[in-house]
Parts: structure tokens; C-alpha cells; sequence
């Protein structure tokens, strides 16, 4: 067998990238080999090949969806930007109905990030990956200069086939349907912000973040049909997602503030900081628009996966030409609750 | 969490209400102002107006210290920031203040000034000692309650002896707001202001005590209630005041005792006058010049004072001409009223100073109320 | 703006700093402007400031006085016809 060209292998624990890892030579190849294919390890991968190539069942509708993830800080309470930037694109496919298959990745890396954080960041996309069963089948890596790049972006891509008859989409909301959450709101976003410098503050909140495609997997055999919308809502929290959904049906919504269930350290946190929870972003929840018959059919599922334990109905769509949505307060008065203005939070998917 | 939750309690603010039901007279109205952008922001969120009784209405006044801050005084950091390249830090809600030429601090740091929101004063002492060859400025505004930790920020600079930090002062006091509006001569050009009473600042009041309110309700003949924070709280202050009203009386009632008392923080009081003086006017948005309504800062710590060392020059900037803030800020006009409102005029792109900060009255309306001003247009419709 | 918070004061530190605790969330702010706080009290944050101290005995005074509305209804009702 050839003999190798590589002198010694990373330095995983003191080294750091430099512009060569950019370059497209052999430290760049080295760079691949030894961080990216090692922990993302699968069949397509280790073909080396700039892209991948898959069968799809025939006739199949296929579903795409791409994010990018510029989370600050990289490492936070309960995950990383690794795991994040899996579970985000996988639960964009997962929220069409659709099985997720495959996913892509891209980086840019700052010169002079340590390669240990780099691994541990890519170990933790490998791991999520796996236990999700959806492999990162192709990537890419590239590096800009010191002071241009803030550490690393990652870019995720993924694809997923939908099973004849499955319609879920934002449009499909109609007046009588029945809203539900699957857990608490909140916390990934106070996890992020407990973490910023000026704002530091000692909490045992982590993150959500996680995939729900089985979840979703589970709630469409349970009402096969009866599940007309899905959305997470991530950036802009629960009230950011309502309202695009209702503008996108062309209805209104009534909530039950006393339904929505916020914990109580995350609550305090919002309390602190001025915040509502409402607006604030969640990665591992998910909201469903589903006919008022399959309700209880769909709770019952959600309950019984670990990700749904705590799932609760938490409102009902309406007719109104305004699409507004409102929420019976648990002091007992109405407010509208709106789309989310200006800036509560940056940078935290 | 203690002494929140239980103050937000629903089942005690339907018994309030069923009380103030009873106790309002039949055909008479009742107009209360309450001027803390915290109880504007308490009404709304917790949709505290469903609960009152019809002929009750809430008017919103100058309480929120984003929302009376003029155009010429943000300029006036943005100036800083974008000409003189100084580090400019601001609490996050001036950050979105529309000012001269479609600017705003948040536009300005888009354009590479160097502007940062910080959560407290010291922060801002803490870059200038981190970044000790570039000049920051602190833009301070708030009224009462924020202007003792800007005190604080001061004397602390003077201890440490930092040579690149000043603050460009803009505190505001809110008595003289109060007197103003009711004084005003403008009064007679929007028509009397028929406020029957006020609801007084929760945490100003824990700064200042209730005594200040005294003078100002004997002069005025108005009943002032100092309220706390929460919805109940103010849900028993408009329920005070009604009974004022009722009996002909107008005292000063306290109904947030539990952190206000006559005389309020002696020390933050003593602090805030060892650093700050009166200035003898100043612009107010939507309110023109009020005498003796604002602070800068005394000789002894001129050093620290932005004005100075940058020898800054104040230059006023009238707002829109389609603005009603100033009849709005006065409780003579609603939000609704105004002909931009939730049309040129939203959160997103904000026209005046109500609009600003999520406690203006119009941007509370918008944000929170929007729904029922539909309502009533479909009945009548 | 407005925002102030009613939290326990759990930890004095040096130079005026003390660690406060709200619903499980610990946050360090400055207790420079109510000199003479100890550790049990409530305190009311504002901007990273505590600016007054909650009396507990007033506090109480005040939920009694929105409760004797219940009371008030309760006997209301008992009169009437």
C-alpha cells in the first residue's frame, strides 16, 4: 500500500486554523480527513467527493430546507452550535410532514480558531446526527481572516420525502382548528442570554434544542389527515410564529395565556431582563394546527414521546379579516399579542 | 416569585372590579392619568382596561423618559459616535429613538458608529477602563429611578480617576412634568385637560417619597395615588382615586407602601444631590421647554460632564407636523386620533415619541389594544 | 425602561455588590443606594441597582386590604335579600 504524504496528524489540542485550511491543499484534505470525516463518519463521506449522490423513491415529493447558524456564543447550556445547526435544518424538513434524509454542511472557519473547539463543535453535530438517524452526506469548509468571521458560521441543508397525502403547510389553518404546544417556551433563548457578558446571571435553564421529527413522525400516524400546520418557533418565539401563520391562512387566533406553560426560572429570567416569553426563541418545540376531531388523538401522542410530554392545547383559531392574534390574559383581560418589534434578542439561533 | 405573583392574581382583580363596579357613579366620568411608563406597560399587558368600568378611561401621560426625549439631544450622541468616533453607551430602549436625517442610535452603529447598549451605568464605567485611549459617553436619560445609578457611575469615575469617561446628562424630574401639563398655555389651545386624578409613579416614588406630591395636589385640587407596579396594584389605585373623586377629596394616598414612604431613599436623594443641579429649562418632545424639570451636572464633577468636554451645542428639531404626541402626552388626544397612527406611524418605523418605546401610549395601544379599536369600528359600521 | 423587580437579597460581597436571587436566577448588582440591607431582605432591582427595600410587613398589609374586598363581597351577599 502507498505510503501516505502526511508528516504528523493534527494538533487537535494546541493547534488552530490557519488561511492553508482554507486553501484547498493538503492541510485543508488533512483538515477534512482527520476532524470532519472522523466524527461525521457514513459511506458518502468517505467517498471524497465534492458531492453525494442518493436514490429517491419514485414519484416522491421531496422537501428542502437550508439555515444558517451564527449563534453567539458558540458553546451555551444544553448544546452548541454543532447540535444546533442539525437539529434546526432537520426540524424545518420535519415541520412539511416530511421524513428528513439527508443533510449538507458548510463552515467558515475564523484564522486562529482552535481546532479543539472545532472538534468539539463537529463531535457534537456527528453525535446529533447519529442519534437522529440523518447523516451529513457532503460539505464544505473555506476560512477568512482574523477579525471576519467571529469564531464559525455554519450553513445546514437537508432533504426529506413526504408520504403521499400529507398536506402541511402554513396556509392550511381554518377557523375551528385547535392549537397545540408541545412543552415549555423560553428556554433556549434565556439559556443563550444568561451567557452574555452584560447580562450574565447564574441559572440552571439549558437549551431545547432538539430534532422532532419522530415526534412529528408520531403525531401524523396518530391523525392521519387531521395535522393541517407545523411550524417550530424558533426566532421571534411563539408569538412571531402564530402571527405568520395566521397571516399566511388568513385567520385569527384566541390563546389561553394560563395554557402556555413557562418555567418558572425562565420566567424570572424574562421578569429580570424586561423580556417576554412569548417573543423568545425555542429549538425543540413545535406548534400544530390540527382539526378540532383528531385533538385528543394528537395529545395523546405527543404525550407519550419523550418531546411532547408536556404537550397542551393552547388555543383555537377564529374567523377574522384583521388576523389577529389574541390572548385571554390570566389576569382576565384580552391582548393582542403581535408580531415581535425591533429586536429582542441578537444572534441567539 | 414572591411579591410578583401574588400581586397579579385574576381571581382578586375580578372582585376589584366588580367593587369599582359598584362604587362608580351612574353617568359620570372618570379620566385618571397615569404618567410611568411601567403602568402603561402593566394596563396593557395584562389587559387591565377590560376590567374597568366603562365610564373609567386610563390616559397615558408623559411617563416614559425614552418617549419626551427631543431629537436634538439624541443628534447630539449619534454627533459623538459617528464624528468624533467616542464610544457611546445607552440603555437598549433609546437605541431605536428616531432623530434628525432618518437616524437612529441603532442606524448609527449600521453606519459604524460605535454605540453599545448596556444593562446598567457601571457597564459603561467598565469599558472606559477597558478602552482607556478612546473616549465614552455615557447618554443617560430616565427619570428619578435611573438618575441615582448614573450618580453613582459619576462619583465612582472621580474615585477611580478616569480621564476618558463623561456622561451626557438627561435626566428628567417628573413633578415638573405633572405641573406642566396642567399649567401649560397650550392647555387652552387643545382644550382643558379633564383629568380627575393621577396615578403616581411606582419607583420614582420609592426614590422621591409620596411627600413631593403633596404641594402639587394641594395647588392642582387633584387626588394623586401612588400605585406599585402590578396590575393589582394599579387596579386598587383606580379604585382609591374613584373614591377620592366621589368624597371631593384630593389627597396624597399611598397605595405601594410596601417600598414607598413619605420620604423616600434619603441617600440615593443625597447622591443625586452631591452630583446633579437643576437646570432652569429644558426641551421636552411633544412638551416644549419645562422650567426647572432636569438635571445636569455640577461644577465639582464638570470633568465628567459630555457637554463640557465635548463643548456641545443644543440645537432643537421640531417634530412631524402630522405628530399628535403632544396632545397625546397631554391625555387630550388618543392614540387612535392621530391621523398616522398604525398607518406611516408603527413600531417598526416609529414618527414620534409615543411610538418609541414599548411604553408610549401609542406603541402600548398598537402592540396590545389595536383589537379593540376594530371592534368598535365594526359595531358602528 | 420602567423595569424594576422585587428579588431576595441572598449574599452581601465587597464593595457594595451583593448577589440577589429571583425565581432560582442569581444575579450580582450593586446595593450602594440602601445602605443597612441584610441577607433575607427584598429588595427592588432597577438598571443593576437595588433602589429600596420591600417591608414585608406592609407587603402583607396590602394583600389583605385587595382581600377584604373578598370579605366586603362575601358579607354583601349574606345581607342581601
Amino acid at each position: 500500500m502507498a505510503k501516505k504524504n502526511y508528516i504528523r496528524p493534527l494538533d487537535i489540542k494546541n493547534g488552530r486554523i490557519d488561511m492553508g485550511h482554507g486553501a484547498g491543499g493538503r492541510a485543508a484534505a488533512q483538515l477534512i480527513e482527520e476532524l470532519f470525516v472522523a466524527a461525521l463518519d457514513n459511506p458518502y463521506l468517505r467517498q471524497g467527493d465534492d458531492s453525494a449522490s442518493f436514490a429517491m423513491p419514485l414519484g416522491a415529493r421531496m422537501v428542502m430546507a437550508t439555515d444558517g447558524h451564527v449563534v453567539s456564543p458558540l458553546f451555551f447550556p444544553g448544546g452548541d452550535i454543532g447540535c444546533l445547526s442539525v437539529h434546526g435544518t432537520i426540524n424545518d424538513v420535519a415541520m412539511s410532514g416530511a421524513q428528513p434524509l439527508y443533510l449538507a454542511a458548510s463552515f467558515i472557519i475564523e484564522e486562529g480558531f482552535p481546532l479543539a473547539d472545532l472538534k468539539r463543535i463537529v463531535d457534537s453535530m456527528a453525535a446529533a446526527a447519529r442519534e437522529a438517524g440523518v447523516p451529513v452526506i457532503t460539505g464544505d469548509t473555506k476560512v477568512v481572516e482574523r477579525g471576519k468571521g467571529d469564531g464559525v458560521f455554519i450553513s445546514t441543508t437537508g432533504v426529506g420525502v413526504v408520504a403521499p397525502g400529507v398536506d402541511v403547510a402554513g396556509v392550511n389553518a381554518r377557523p375551528g382548528d385547535v392549537i397545540l404546544l408541545s412543552g415549555t417556551i423560553g428556554d433556549h433563548g434565556v439559556a443563550i442570554l444568561s451567557k452574555r457578558e452584560s447580562l450574565e446571571f447564574e441559572t440552571t435553564i439549558e437549551s431545547d434544542t432538539a430534532a422532532l421529527h419522530t415526534l412529528v413522525a408520531a403525531m401524523l400516524q396518530a391523525a392521519p389527515g387531521g395535522v393541517r400546520v407545523l411550524r417550530d418557533p424558533t426566532r421571534g418565539g411563539l408569538a412571531t410564529t402564530l402571527n405568520e401563520i395566521a397571516g399566511q391562512s388568513g385567520v385569527g387566533m384566541v390563546l389561553e395565556e394560563a395554557a402556555i406553560a413557562v418555567l418558572p426560572q425562565v420566567d424570572a429570567a424574562c421578569e429580570l431582563l424586561g423580556l417576554d416569553p412569548l417573543y423568545i426563541a425555542n429549538e425543540g418545540k413545535l406548534i400544530a394546527i390540527c382539526s378540532p376531531e383528531s385533538a385528543d388523538a394528537l395529545l395523546l401522542a405527543m404525550r407519550a414521546h419523550p418531546l411532547g410530554a408536556q404537550a397542551v392545547c393552547i388555543g383555537t383559531v377564529t374567523e377574522d379579516p384583521h388576523h389577529f392574534v389574541q390572548m385571554n390574559t390570566r389576569f382576565g383581560g384580552r391582548r393582542v399579542v403581535d408580531w415581535l418589534s425591533g429586536e429582542q434578542l441578537p444572534r441567539i439561533c | 416569585m414572591k411579591y410578583i405573583d401574588e400581586f397579579r392574581d385574576g381571581a382578586i382583580a375580578r372582585k376589584i372590579a366588580e367593587r369599582l363596579a359598584a362604587e362608580v357613579q351612574p353617568g359620570r366620568n372618570y379620566s385618571f392619568m397615569e404618567f410611568c411608563g411601567g403602568h402603561t406597560h402593566a394596563i396593557s399587558r395584562y389587559g387591565v382596561a377590560e376590567l374597568l368600568p366603562m365610564n373609567v378611561r386610563m390616559v397615558h401621560g408623559p411617563g416614559c423618559p425614552v418617549c419626551v426625549l427631543p431629537i436634538g439631544r439624541i443628534d447630539l450622541a449619534i454627533g459623538l459616535a459617528l464624528e468624533l468616533n467616542v464610544i457611546v453607551c445607552t440603555y437598549g430602549d433609546t437605541m431605536r429613538v428616531p432623530a434628525s436625517d432618518g437616524l437612529s442610535l441603532v442606524k448609527a452603529k449600521a453606519r459604524g458608529g460605535d454605540i453599545r447598549m448596556v444593562y446598567c451605568a457601571a457597564d459603561a464605567l467598565t469599558i472606559a477602563r477597558q478602552n482607556p485611549e478612546r473616549e465614552v459617553v455615557f447618554f443617560a436619560i430616565g427619570f428619578e429611578t435611573t438618575t441615582p445609578p448614573t450618580a453613582l457611575a459619576i462619583r465612582d469615575a472621580q474615585r477611580q480617576g478616569l480621564k476618558n469617561f463623561t456622561v451626557l446628562c438627561c435626566h428628567v424630574l417628573t413633578p415638573s412634568a405633572i405641573t406642566h401639563i396642567l399649567e401649560s398655555p397650550e392647555v387652552r389651545q387643545y382644550g382643558t385637560v379633564p383629568i380627575d386624578g393621577f396615578i403616581g409613579p411606582a419607583h420614582v416614588s420609592i426614590i422621591i417619597g409620596s411627600g413631593p406630591y403633596e404641594h402639587f395636589s394641594e395647588e392642582y385640587r387633584k387626588p394623586v395615588v401612588i400605585a406599585g407596579f402590578e396590575p393589582l396594584d394599579v387596579m386598587q389605585a383606580v379604585l382609591m382615586l374613584v373614591r377620592q373623586v366621589n368624597e371631593g377629596r384630593c389627597e396624597v394616598e399611598n397605595e405601594f407602601t410596601r417600598a414607598v414612604d413619605r420620604d423616600g431613599n434619603l441617600s440615593a436623594q443625597a447622591l443625586v444631590s452631591e452630583v446633579f443641579e437643576l437646570r432652569t429649562s429644558f426641551e421636552w418632545r411633544g412638551l416644549g421647554e419645562v422650567p426647572y424639570s432636569a438635571l445636569k451636572i455640577r461644577p465639582a464633577f464638570s470633568e465628567f460632564d459630555a457637554e463640557r468636554r465635548f463643548e456641545l451645542a443644543y440645537r432643537p428639531v421640531a417634530d412631524n407636523k402630522a405628530c399628535e404626541c403632544g396632545a397625546i402626552l397631554r391625555g387630550v388626544k388618543k392614540p387612535t386620533d392621530c391621523k398616522i397612527f398604525g398607518t406611516v406611524c408603527t413600531p417598526e418605523n416609529p414618527v414620534g415619541s409615543c411610538m418609541v418605546s414599548s411604553e408610549g401610549a401609542c406603541a402600548a395601544h398598537y402592540s396590545y389594544g389595536r383589537f379593540r379599536d376594530i371592534a368598535i369600528v365594526a359595531e358602528t359600521a | 425602561m420602567c423595569l424594576a423587580i422585587p428579588a431576595k437579597l441572598v449574599e452581601l460581597l465587597a464593595n457594595d455588590q451583593a448577589i440577589v436571587n429571583l425565581g432560582g436566577i442569581c444575579k450580582k448588582i450593586s446595593v450602594a443606594l440602601v445602605p443597612g440591607v441584610v441577607v433575607g431582605d427584598y429588595v427592588i432591582v432597577h438598571v443593576g441597582h437595588a433602589i429600596g427595600r420591600i417591608d414585608p410587613e406592609e407587603a402583607e398589609r396590602t394583600l389583605e386590604l385587595f382581600g377584604e374586598i373578598a370579605k366586603f363581597e362575601a358579607q354583601q351577599a349574606e345581607l342581601a335579600p
